[in-house]
């Protein structure tokens, strides 16, 4: 019966549930008369707490997971990859395969391009689960007084939360990609209808640049689906060899298909061996590497010691070896990266490819503005961890400087861009895509292996970053639509003297604002100095004094963001206004959205071990990885 | 279901079972002759036959699929030759019959939802529909030039009549005669192409065509004789297909005809022409199970010009058609010039020349009819509440009648092929098939038609979403709701679903309607 199976495969279902649960409640609204907009508004509102509830299931499920493995000796086994190969081992030791806890969970979808439904959770992923489940109760919250065509808002709003959702769950790459895209069209209407004046164009100009980017990461997709991981196969076949209830069959079946069930017969698998399952690309693809770093380490031994006949014999084997092995070659993964990381370099954004940003934010209203830059811009980042590098190791290490030097000059750029604006929302605009820089500057300084634990805080301090600028962002952007609600435009200049009427107000966007800008003790800070402090250590063969530029450069643009932020403060809170004496303070509503998100912004900047703590694990595994595999 | 319970599976080769495969064919036929004695009876004056025909096609659609049905998942091909060779019946000619028959019903059920042809012409409107849909399924089936011909005219000559249906409109006569004009050229240089083949070979069946086509390349490659026969005959049926350079008709005949003929146009009969240009792609490329030669000789001299020409009317129909689609006020125009650049995506996968391709081409046209039709449906329910048809009259139909918006949104995403909707099944399908191709058969040209094919996506989404943008942000001419029956939004929420949870549905569609439909010809040696 399938239902026995339900306590079984306990974390399949909460996986499942917390991308179903937004969807559910949007059809169910379909049935609710448009009119009763109040019942909308609060059926919606539990629909995202429904998400945030079977998310933190989800995440003490995690926690669990958590103590148990990371007091043992085998911290890898928190990563991904591990956790499948314990499931496979598991299935030929005869464990049921159905019975498991691990947070990994698969089902066969589509058989003819060996497609799974493949989700799982680690610390990366985690971490943007919970993040947006709560910036999206909290931009609900926010949305609380639109009244244009709510029950569609409220779908669109479901729709766009089951896609971030899943996308952050999927480890199958071709399942990343349909949640990917399916966040599109939500948002896509949720600027264009519900936003500025210049919604249209902002709207368009949004879809236009994400398809593009799209497009580009599903030629990629094509690309790596159809290597032939036939000598990764015979590898993993070999050592498999002799383990009861082996037949390379289903061997092959299992490990590429996930464990599916007997969808295939046996006629189905002659060569080649395709997959989009990310963690067995990603492991082919850091064999490959390791074998290309084996060649580059014996070659460079040879030129010091050219007589020595055993390295001769080395080098003779490993070129036999990368002879059966042309799975990922150098330019292959060269180009996929390429593609990939410019495809999500799009979403992130990266300075050339950032035109619709500024556009989309200010057209768009207050909470999906909160929502795009929270949440949809760490999908782009999160592709580039999750994607881009553990995918194509060797390119991404050998482009490691070029990517670094994106990353700052995105800093320079958005900071600089940013203290020219007198739009607050185009300032905050421009004041995301100069912090995204870091997140990518702390991706990007690939220090291995020695220097492998400086790269590991940075890589921490960038996912840090991540949730510390969705924090603060959102907070920033809610804060602007209050006072746009106000006083009823974005005109710095036209600001000014609002701390009077509006103290509250004027207190929480300061620690909001002083947050993103950076300061000691609040949130921002954190993954800015992480990040950097993994930076000075970066010293790629191709440029050896980049990381120390490239944390004189970051450092010194802190300057210029302490400029834009307590300008724009100066602006909107001191002096006095007569037409701006009489404005409201915030309600309990806004107070509770403003609070909470200042909160976070102090409590994640005095107690950052709050989420390195089970962060760490998965990061430093993954560092660990990905180093070894490029040591030369 | 398998095939010993099921006694409409194919006997011996003997006339009963042969007309047992004609039942469909046969069910419009009698529909058809119902339809005209009942048209003289003038008690059934006041009567809109409409459902006549509804229900002939909707049998003939449900006998069409138990056949279909009744080809099991074999390995082996399965082929019979009917009437001595003239029709075949195999995965390909069932699945396309069952997909013609059943957007033929979809299409006719539109009709009658709004009411286009009123009581009075309904008899003849239908016999015409009814007369284009049986040769559009002998099209899936001929084995033999002359049966080619003949369904190829069976299919067009009502298509004409259809154009011009809409008596006394300026606009509508005018594009009867272009499609006439265009047609009767483009059948002309078909025919002229057969006769030179026919003539030279002394046979008109397929399989020996190319039988003796193979021996000639055996014995070192074809004269410019059959290259100029085979281009006539191509030639005629991207007219069919709506390929550039033979596109120039559907533009004007969309615009003057009424919205749906025009979704009969797009959606039947493109089936039916992409069904036999495939079958005579593979054929020639010796993919008929059993030859006795091998194919090498084809794929050396044959594929080279044939994969090119193929590639080259392919991006150029897709990017042509994308572009055109721009500047378009009148949305019978623009539909048409959308459904040109899907015609390219149509012929993208046949230009791998493999049954793999074929496959793709056959997957990709199933969401493509659902939502083809549905964006024809809302021209037609539009134009019923507001008399007008351009784009400009589509503006604040998201406030004037939401459920019209929102479906139209659906279908218009689907066909820029966006994830998660079933449109995103065909564009991946077609996508993947080129790279697999390009690689396995060293053609960069491949390659570069999935590059054209990626760009163009980008492109279509410009105008489609333009459409959006007028439907949803504009504000409206006026602001009262429009008076949509329940019936008509039935029908486009119910194939709006169906784009909506297609891509559940990915693997029977490909394992049914790709590999099953193709497993009749032989793959690439």
């Amino acid at each position: 019966m399938w239902f026995v199976n339900v306590w079984d495969e306990l974390d399949f279902w909460l996986m499942s549930a917390v991308i179903l649960a937004p969807v559910a409640f949007a059809l169910a609204l379909l049935f609710i008369p448009s009119r009763r907009t109040e019942f909308i508004r609060w059926f919606t509102l539990i629909g995202t707490l429904v998400t945030l509830v079977f998310t933190s299931f989800l995440f003490i499920d995690f926690l669990r997971w958590t103590d148990q493995h990371v007091t043992n000796p085998d911290r890898q086994a928190q990563l991904l990859p591990a956790r499948i190969d314990a499931q496979l081992a598991n299935y030929y030791r005869g464990a049921p395969a159905a019975l498991s806890n691990d947070l990994v969970a698969r089902k066969g979808w589509i058989g003819r391009f060996h497609i799974d439904y493949a989700i799982g959770v680690d610390g990366i992923s985690m971490a943007m689960l919970l993040l947006s489940a709560v910036i999206f109760v909290l931009a609900f919250l926010a949305s609380w007084k639109n009244t244009k065509a709510v029950r569609g808002y409220c779908i669109l709003f479901l729709i766009l939360e089951s896609g971030v959702m899943g996308l952050f769950l999927s480890l199958d790459f071709f399942l990343f990609y349909v949640f990917f895209e399916a966040m599109l069209v939500p948002m896509y209407f949720l600027i264009g209808y519900w936003g500025g004046p210049r919604r249209e164009y902002a709207a368009i100009k949004f879809f236009l640049y994400t398809l593009l980017g799209s497009i580009l990461i599903l030629v990629a997709m094509l690309a790596l689906y159809y290597v032939d991981l036939q000598p990764y196969y015979k590898n993993l076949v070999a050592a498999a060899q002799g383990k009861e209830r082996f037949s390379p069959e289903v061997f092959r079946r299992d490990a590429f298909l996930g464990l599916a069930g007997d969808r295939y017969d046996a006629g189905e698998f002659k060569s080649p061996v395709n997959t989009f399952d990310l963690i067995v690309l990603g492991q082919a693809a850091q064999a490959s590497t390791q074998l290309e770093s084996n060649i580059a380490r014996i070659e460079e031994q040879l030129r010091d010691r050219s007589e020595d006949q055993a390295l001769h014999q080395q080098l003779e084997v490993a070129e036999q070896q990368k002879l059966h092995w042309q799975a990922m070659s150098p330019q292959f993964q060269l180009f996929c990266f390429i593609l990939l990381f410019l495809g999500f370099a799009i979403k992130v954004p990266i300075v050339p490819l950032h035109t619709w940003l500024p556009d989309a934010h200010v057209e768009a209203p207050t909470p999906i503005s909160m929502i795009l830059s929270a949440i949809l811009l760490k999908t782009g980042a999160y592709g580039i961890l999750r994607i881009a590098v553990p995918l194509c190791p060797w390119a991404a290490e050998q482009l490691a400087w070029v990517v670094g030097l994106l990353g700052i000059i995105a800093i320079v750029y958005g900071a600089l861009v940013a203290l020219a604006q007198t739009n607050l929302k185009r300032l905050i605009a421009y004041s995301s895509i100069s912090h995204m820089g870091y997140v990518i500057l702390g991706i990007a300084v690939w220090s291995a292996p020695e220097g492998a634990q400086y790269w590991s805080w940075a890589m921490k301090g960038a996912v840090f970053q991540m949730i510390a600028h969705a924090i603060t962002s959102a907070g920033m952007f809610y804060v602007a639509g209050l006072v746009y609600e106000r006083v009823g435009h974005y005109d710095l200049n036209r600001m000014g003297g609002l701390a009077t009427p509006m103290p509250t107000w004027a207190g929480l966007s300061t620690v909001i604002f002083l947050g993103a800008m950076g300061l000691p003790l609040l949130c921002g800070f954190i993954g800015e100095f992480c990040v950097l402090l993994g930076t000075w250590n970066f010293r790629p063969s191709a440029w050896p004094a980049a990381g120390q530029v490239f944390t004189m450069v970051a450092a010194g643009t802190l300057v210029l963001s302490a400029a834009y932020i307590l300008w724009a403060l100066q602006r909107m809170l001191m002096g006095t206004r007569q037409e701006h004496t009489r404005l409201d303070d915030l309600d309990g509503r806004e107070g509770f959205i403003a609070t909470t998100l200042a909160i976070l912004t102090i409590m994640l900047g005095i107690w950052p071990m709050l989420v390195f703590d089970w962060l760490e694990p998965t990061l430093t595994g993954l560092v660990q990885l990905l180093a070894q595999v490029t040591a030369r | 279901m398998s095939s010993t319970t099921l006694q409409l599976d194919f006997p011996a080769s003997s006339l009963v079972g042969d007309v047992i495969a004609l039942i469909p064919e046969l069910v419009l036929l009698a529909a058809m002759l119902l339809l005209l004695v009942l048209r003289l009876v003038p008690a059934f004056d006041r009567w809109h036959l409409g459902f006549v025909s509804l229900i002939a096609c909707a049998v003939a659609w449900l006998v069409s699929s138990l056949q279909w049905l009744s080809f099991p998942l074999a390995s082996s091909p399965i082929a019979h030759d009917l009437f001595s060779g003239m029709l075949v019946m195999d995965g390909l000619a069932a699945w396309s019959r069952m997909l013609i028959l059943g957007a033929a019903t979809l299409t006719i059920l539109l009709t009658l939802l709004s009411k286009v042809p009123d009581q009075e012409d309904s008899a003849d409107f239908h016999v015409l529909l009814l007369g284009g849909t049986v040769g559009m399924c002998l099209m899936t089936m001929a084995q033999h030039f002359l049966m080619v011909y003949v369904a190829v005219e069976m299919a067009s000559v009502p298509s004409y009549v259809l154009a011009g249906f809409l008596k006394g409109k300026r606009q509508g006569s005018e594009a009867a005669l272009k499609y006439v004009v265009y047609g009767g050229a483009a059948s002309g240089l078909m025919l002229y192409g057969i006769s030179l083949i026919c003539g030279r070979l002394g046979t008109g069946y397929l399989p020996d065509i190319c039988l003796s086509i193979h021996t000639l390349l055996q014995s070192g490659g074809l004269e410019l004789y059959y290259w100029l026969a085979l281009s006539m005959i191509l030639l005629g049926l991207s007219f069919k297909l709506s390929l550039v350079p033979m596109h120039f008709w559907c533009p004007d005949v969309f615009a003057g005809a009424a919205a749906e003929v025009g979704a009969y146009l797009s959606i039947v009969s493109k089936a039916a022409a992409l069904a036999l240009l495939g079958r005579i792609v593979l054929l020639f490329m010796g993919g008929l199970p059993g030859m006795t030669v091998t194919n090498v000789h084809a794929w050396t001299y044959l594929a080279p010009s044939l994969s090119l020409a193929l590639v080259i009317v392919a991006a150029v129909t897709c990017t042509w058609g994308n572009l055109a689609a721009y500047p378009q006020t009148d949305l019978k125009r623009f539909w048409a010039y959308s459904t040109i650049a899907h015609a390219g995506y149509l012929v993208m996968p046949l230009a791998t020349l493999t049954r793999e391709g074929l496959a793709a081409a056959l997957v990709y046209l199933v969401p493509y009819i659902v939502m083809n039709l549905g964006v024809f449906a809302i021209v037609c329910f539009v134009r019923n509440a507001t008399h007008r048809e351009d784009i400009a009259g589509l503006a604040g139909l998201g406030t004037r009648s939401p459920v019209l918006a929102v479906t139209l949104g659906i279908f218009i995403i689907g066909l820029v092929g966006l994830p998660p909707l079933a449109g995103f099944i065909g564009k991946y399908e077609v996508f993947v098939v080129l790279y697999q191709q390009g690689q396995a058969q060293h053609r960069p040209a491949l390659l570069v038609l999935l590059g054209i094919g990626v760009i163009n996506t980008l492109i279509s989404l410009g105008y489609y979403g333009r459409l959006l943008k007028v439907a949803w942000f504009e504000p409206p001419v006026e602001t009262v709701p429009l008076a949509i029956p329940f019936r008509q939004k039935l029908f486009v929420m119910a194939l709006a679903l169906l784009i909506v949870i297609g891509i559940f549905f990915w693997d029977a569609l490909t394992t049914w309607g790709g590999i099953v439909a193709v497993s009749g010809f032989q793959a690439k040696q």
